[in-house]
């Protein structure tokens, strides 16, 4: 599975719909995720590729990950694998 | 005073996952102490506890809510649930306003701290899932339940070890009789039965290896239980405008600090705390019919506890009946006042005093009717519930008859 199908079944499992219903331009705040759900996110994405995301959720604007669209994090996560691998 | 009643219970321990099944075992005066099933039991000395049997987390809660939700919150949504539903009760408006949930809890969520310091100690990795704060705060259980029942008055955790429970009621007792509120969720929940909740308390040496047998000569100390009961506290007036059933009356409480020792019980705490919830509801000590001794089948508990009992009540202390039933559902340490209420409940309502299983020899010591192994048909019209806390901190309720 590749890096983007792997954040899309994480994104669809914390919203709670199936992986087709996950747009590349979606939102998190489209598909229902609010802040406790985007940190449990980031939680699995940080198991799932053993990296670590830069992310606080005080702020999550200042953040250096982009969590604006799907498409957004998609980049950020493959950005940090190549970084810290 | 607002005069405060008792119109819903709920519970899930050692005996059952529900009131009447708890009020079944009870009567037949059967134990629900067994081997226990955890991760690394061959490592404790003591294997025995009261576990709450045939419990499926994901029957009753989604992933999102088990991600959230330690056994003991899950242990008190469960029971707060059957005490809600049997109330009939529902929170909105002005009511929602200002009622409220204060449940007690020694530990919170222990299953939470042991599983995540395996995972940063013992598996050596470095990140822990978001939710391992909300998840084990002691307040987490009183928190969902006012979420889920839409509770928004006043809200707390009270913590004071094996008295948690009874320190809880009392606050809800108070709150209803001064008129802060005209209902309350309040009652006790524990889930310590892990490898580090039993190892800890194996460190004392005060536990026994194969049965709690309270007031027995040959007793040899306590057993650790887990679960949670949950009860409905109101307004004498709301519960009967409202055409409520009404399970008792909660007449009196009252707290004590031994000021003495941070482990052993002091005999002149605990009957100020008796004596002080008699003179609360004024109560005269023959009315007393019943009470739910604190009973950890310790030496130190059940001696002083005894002596205390004489010393309040004098010839009357050989006329009452006071039974342990942590001799069947364990030491639920902070919940442990909510489900031996229960008792006090059924003495009061359907006549009939929960035994002291495990009772073989008599104690000169503890010389009472201790309504040993075998259940008792009896009219009983007051009953005390006795708490008696590590560092000394007591609190007994007293329930009348309605």
């Amino acid at each position: 599975m590749s890096v983007k199908d792997k954040v899309i079944k994480i994104i669809a499992e914390q919203a709670v719909l199936d992986v087709e219903d996950v747009k590349m331009d979606s939102t998190l705040e489209d598909l229902g995720i609010d802040s406790l759900g985007l940190v449990e996110s980031i939680f699995a994405i940080e198991e799932e590729f053993d990296i670590q995301v830069p992310f606080n959720a005080n702020d999550p604007a200042e953040s250096d990950f982009d969590i604006s669209s799907v498409a957004s994090i998609i980049d950020a996560v493959q950005g940090l694998i190549a970084e810290q691998s | 005073m607002t005069r405060v009643v008792i119109t819903g219970a709920g519970t899930i321990n050692a005996l059952g996952h529900s009131v009447s099944q708890t009020f079944e075992a009870m009567r037949e005066g059967r134990c629900g102490i067994g081997a226990l099933d955890i991760r690394d039991v061959d490592r404790l000395g003591v294997k025995i506890g009261g576990q709450v049997r045939d419990f499926d987390e994901t029957a009753h809660f989604n992933r999102q809510q088990i991600a959230l939700y330690d056994r003991f919150t899950q242990f008190t949504l469960l029971a707060a649930g059957e005490a809600i539903a049997q109330s009939g009760i529902h929170f909105n408006g002005e009511l929602s306003n200002t009622s409220g949930v204060v449940l007690g809890t020694a530990g919170g969520g222990v299953n939470t701290w042991d599983e995540n310091y395996r995972t940063v100690y013992e598996d050596g990795k470095n990140r822990v899932h978001p939710f391992v704060i909300p998840k084990l705060m002691n307040n987490a259980a009183a928190s969902h339940v006012s979420m889920e029942y839409n509770l928004k008055g006043p809200s707390f955790t009270v913590a004071t070890a094996c008295s948690s429970s009874n320190h809880a009621m009392g606050q809800a007792f108070h709150m209803i009789r001064s008129g802060i509120a005209k209902a309350m969720i309040t009652g006790g929940t524990e889930s310590m039965l892990c490898f580090g909740g039993v190892k800890a308390w194996e460190g004392l040496r005060v536990m026994s290896k194969d049965a709690c047998r309270p007031f027995s000569a040959n007793r040899n100390g306590m057993v650790q239980g887990e679960g949670a009961a949950v009860f409905v506290f109101e307004s004498y007036d709301h519960a009967k405008a409202r055409g409520a059933d009404i399970l008792a009356e909660v007449v009196g409480f009252a707290m004590t600090s031994d000021a003495s020792d941070i482990v052993m019980p002091s005999k002149k705490g605990a009957a100020r705390a008796i004596s002080g919830a008699l003179a609360d509801g004024q109560i005269a000590p023959e009315e007393v019919g019943y009470i739910n001794a604190h009973g950890t089948g310790t030496a130190a508990n059940d001696k002083t506890e005894c002596a205390a009992v004489a010393d309040v009540f004098g010839r009357h202390a050989d006329r009452l009946m006071i039974s342990s039933t942590k001799s069947m559902h364990g030491h639920l340490i902070g919940g442990t006042g909510a489900v031996e209420l229960l008792a006090c409940i059924m003495a009061l309502r359907d006549g009939v005093i929960a035994p002291t299983i495990g009772y073989e020899e008599p104690d000169p010591e503890c010389a009472l009717d201790v309504v040993p192994n075998q259940a008792r048909e009896a009219k009983v019209d007051v009953a005390l519930s006795n708490a008696f806390a590590f560092g000394g901190l007591n609190a007994v309720l007293a329930l009348r008859r309605v």
